[in-house]
């Protein structure tokens, strides 16, 4: 996913002069393409998340589209202030990015496991979470933010993760379901992921859970999105949501709130999500994910 | 530049714009029964002197592009924004008299709503790395305008401002002017016993800045400090700029609660008398 974000940034900012990007200290062997081929549009702030933000706000009000990047809750938690007065208030165009979504830096710790960013990201009404499943999905988020610039949170993995687009890139849209995989056998049930969990929902379905599923991303969601889930979910007799994130304030949290008005499509709808019993443990990425109940 | 033109008396004095500020916010706070009166005083005179004499505007087009840009970073001190646009023919004055009313755009903090307002503050320590973002999009683009940042001096207690601080320091955006209200009160009892912030000047110049101080109510030093900023080429200027909490009322100069007390009926017809005694 990061090498696809960076290249994907880079073929975008050739035709998109008001791109910059700004980082915090952080990016080794990601960022240097956009650094060789734009060095006068990169800013490496310092670790200063706090000052990266604002500054990127900044930017922003006056033309720039700004991606300031880090590492899991460096570029949301440390400066969550400064993206919501800053950024999320005054609608302007700065697309946080996080590697290392989930806990896919297992082994470094409680502090580089990004498991409560959705839950602080959704509550900022103007922001538009962008959570790819695949790299294919990276760059259809940011072909779809660099057009639509605003406020916006991308929640990327890290590396090696596999693609189930065969390298065509989707066109997104926030709120709408990303096909992946039709249902077989005449299951009306759905796999819903957002962020990395597409491959372990492709992996639940292959080894016989929710057999003939359909499965689905939604790689776009937002509060103002929410109103187009209950006619997605009335689609299906099942909508198994699929996070690694935890369960509180997640993207199954969001779901429910979307359509807690049904009492009908409520009862579809199941939520796999992070224990938090994997608060503080630390093992690969599968492990913890193991640990914490998906799978 | 903008020249300040008193509507009735035809005066062009920063100081006369000062006092007719310091009327609309003893009018502002009052009806509202808002807070600050005393953090809006220290710094009219400042905001007379830039926008009556130093800045780059134009008030039918406040959007224009190559205005300076003003980033009030202490945003409890709206009222005297608001009162500072309204009296260089940015804004309808009338307006000013919903300052903190049920449905009013003008809320106490000041907001990027309100036309010739550039950012919304009221959470400190954001003005500066904001106004770090713009100087720095300026300088990437050639583009001549400058940035002036209003700070408080409590407000430097926070982090982000030091982290700022350091940017724009090693970025040399010598298009960016820090102001600093030196007021020495800050929310709860003085800074020195709050969070000391001395030797201020030493270690802004520790960081790289370009720094001077100055009494923050002469307007002949605070016009020719800020009309002159860049001070020295390739670093950010800030100016130290020591003020009285409360300045121009002397009921309300130096005391901690007018941080927080509107004036009653009385004390609002006694400070309008004596400013307007005073300019006489």
């Amino acid at each position: 996913m990061r090498n696809a974000f960076i290249n994907e940034l880079v073929a975008l900012a050739e035709q998109h002069p008001q791109i910059a990007l700004v980082v915090g200290d952080l990016g080794y062997s990601v960022v240097e393409p956009f650094v060789d081929r734009f060095p006068e549009r990169f800013i490496n702030a310092g670790v200063a998340e706090q000052n990266m933000t604002g500054l990127a706000a900044g930017m922003a009000s006056e033309g720039y589209h700004v991606f300031t990047y880090s590492i899991a809750n460096f570029p949301t938690f440390r400066c969550a202030e400064q993206i919501r007065n800053d950024v999320d208030y005054q609608k302007l165009p700065v697309t946080v990015v996080a590697v290392g979504g989930g806990l896919a830096y297992g082994a470094l710790g409680y502090s580089h496991h990004a498991v409560q960013d959705y839950a602080l990201m959704r509550v900022m009404p103007n922001m538009l979470i962008a959570a790819p499943g695949d790299p294919s999905e990276v760059r259809g988020c940011l072909r779809y933010l660099v057009e639509n610039p605003q406020p916006s949170y991308l929640r990327l993995s890290k590396a090696g993760e596999r693609d189930f687009h065969s390298g065509r890139v989707p066109e997104l849209q926030p709120g709408r379901w990303n096909r992946i995989l039709s249902a077989e056998s005449e299951s009306t049930q759905v796999l819903l992921t957002t962020g990395a969990t597409l491959e372990l929902a492709m992996a639940k379905r292959e080894r016989g859970e929710y057999s003939g599923a359909e499965v689905c991303t939604l790689p776009l969601w937002a509060m103002s999105a929410k109103r187009f889930q209950s006619e997605q979910v009335a689609r299906h007799s099942a909508v198994i949501t699929i996070e690694d994130h935890l369960e509180d304030g997640g993207f199954g949290s969001w779901m429910s709130e979307a359509i807690s008005r049904d009492l009908e499509l409520r009862k579809r709808l199941h939520s796999v999500a992070l224990s938090d019993n994997v608060c503080g443990l630390v093992g690969s990425q599968i492990a913890l994910n193991r640990q914490g109940g998906l799978w | 530049m903008n020249t300040y033109t008193h509507q009735d008396t035809g005066e062009r004095t920063s100081s006369s714009l000062a006092r007719d500020i310091r009327l609309d916010i003893l009018e502002m706070v009052h009806r509202a029964r808002a807070s600050h009166v005393g953090a809006c005083f220290s710094i009219v005179d400042a905001l007379a002197v830039l926008y009556g004499r130093v800045m780059k505007l134009r008030p039918t087009d406040p959007n224009w592009e190559g205005r300076d840009r003003f980033i009030l970073s202490k945003g409890h001190a709206a009222a005297a924004v608001y009162a500072t646009l309204a009296r260089v023919g940015v804004l309808p004055r009338e307006d000013l008299q919903t300052y903190g009313l049920d449905g009013s755009l003008y809320m106490t903090h000041v907001s990027h709503k309100i036309r010739g307002v550039e950012f919304s503050s009221g959470s400190l320590g954001h003005g500066l790395p904001f106004g770090t973002g713009k100087a720095l999009a300026a300088r990437s683009r050639g583009l001549a305008w400058r940035v002036f940042v209003m700070l408080s001096d409590g407000e430097m207690d926070e982090g982000s401002n030091w982290e700022a601080l350091m940017f724009a320091a090693h970025h040399k955006l010598d298009n960016l002017v820090a102001i600093i209200d030196y007021n020495k009160l800050q929310s709860l009892a003085t800074v020195a016993e709050t969070l000391a912030l001395e030797p201020l000047a030493e270690k802004l110049r520790a960081f790289g800045w370009s720094v001077r101080e100055i009494d923050g109510h002469d307007h002949a030093a605070l016009e020719a400090n800020l009309r002159d900023a860049p001070w020295e080429q390739g670093r950010p200027s800030v100016l130290v700029m020591h003020t009285v909490k409360g300045k121009g009322v002397s009921f309300m100069e130096n005391r901690v609660e007018w941080h927080y007390k509107s004036p009653s009926d009385e004390q609002l017809a006694a400070a309008c008398a004596e400013l307007m005694n005073h300019y006489a």
